[in-house]
């Protein structure tokens, strides 16, 4: 059943999507029904950019094992590129 | 039931109903061909949005012989594929309970205003559309039957209560105007069995009409083909239910 549980976030980036590449500008990150995920909920983000419209959207839908390692390697590679001198 | 020998004919088209303080919401329409009358239902899609499935499921009820109306309750929050409109959907929470049901009001109403309809309507969702058709039956008038499949927070905690759901639906079971169909199944984690058994005892405890099915190896959405969650058995039981429970409240005398 639906959770309703998401959050968004404002960011800044881009996005490829099936229209090409796009500015994004939020990311929306639920706990919720996936759309194709084969299990019944997922830990979904979408990165969206509502200025252009609902098909301006990168999604995945991820185990919440996957996106518990990913917030973890997403953080390794930033603590890295820190100490490395990277960081714009 | 239907035979052979039979004419057969339906018209499925989207149309524009009332909604939400009079604005037009656009709805998929679909209707046996003929003078009537039929009796009618109100057909409301789940949280993964006004897609294929409910396409089919509306027409499913006019094969049966009812007029059924399915309006887009995420109209407002634009067009384009319906995932991407239901993600956008998904990430606001959700739509408010009162713009809901002030939308399905006007469902209702669009059918009862039909010269070729009986009188009766009913109303039918599953997943969050369980909990919509739910709300609807108590909190307006009209309906004569609901059919909730897995409508999960039905049963609310305190502190999901908010702006947008700000009653749980179960404290409406007093106001229900109609029996009630519940299909459950055993593994679902919203409805929990426990919480489809407190929704049960309420309307036991105001003495409400009610039929409520929990099937064994079943979780959430199991009429869904398109999903690992189908049942194949459950499912065919479950929409053979539901056409007996409206034959007896929306057509025989």
């Amino acid at each position: 059943m639906c959770t309703m549980i998401a959050e968004r976030v404002k960011i800044e980036g881009s996005g490829k999507g099936t229209g090409g590449w796009f500015s994004v500008t939020q990311a929306n990150v639920s706990y919720d029904h996936p759309f194709n995920a084969p299990v019944e909920h997922a830990l979904n983000i979408d990165f969206v950019n509502e200025a252009l419209g609902t098909e301006a959207r990168v999604a995945v839908e991820l185990s919440a094992e996957s996106a518990r390692y990913l917030v973890e390697t997403i953080q390794t590679v930033l603590e890295k590129s820190e100490v490395g001198g990277f960081l714009e | 039931m239907y035979q052979t020998d039979m004419y057969e004919g339906m018209l499925a088209e989207t149309v524009f109903v009332p909604g939400a303080d009079g604005e037009l919401i656009n709805a998929y329409f679909a209707r046996p061909l003929g003078a009537g009358p039929f009796p009618a239902m109100v057909v409301i899609h789940h949280m993964p949005g006004w897609d294929d499935w409910y396409r089919e499921a509306t027409r499913n009820f006019a094969h049966h012989g009812y007029a059924a109306l399915s309006p887009n309750l995420y109209y407002r929050a634009g067009h384009g594929d319906p995932e991407d409109v239901a993600a956008k959907v998904r990430s606001e929470g959700g739509v408010p309970d009162d713009q809901v049901v002030a939308d399905l009001e006007g469902s209702l109403n669009y059918l009862l205003a039909l010269p070729y309809i009986n009188g009766k309507v009913g109303v039918f969702g599953t997943c969050s559309g369980g909990r919509h058709a739910y709300l609807a039956a108590c909190l307006l008038e009209g309906f004569d039957a609901v059919v909730d499949c897995w409508g999960g927070r039905v049963v609310m905690p305190p502190e999901s209560l908010s702006p947008n759901f700000p009653v749980a639906p179960i404290d409406y079971t007093k106001n229900l105007s109609c029996p009630i169909l519940g299909l459950f199944g055993e593994e679902d984690r919203s409805p929990t069995p426990e919480q489809v058994a407190q929704h049960e005892t309420e309307l036991k405890k105001h003495g409400k009409t009610y039929e409520f099915h929990m099937y064994p190896d079943a979780g959430h959405g199991f009429f869904y083909y398109h999903r690992p969650n189908y049942r194949q058995e459950q499912a065919v039981d479950g929409w053979e239910k539901i056409f007996a429970f409206l034959e007896k409240y929306l057509i025989a005398p």
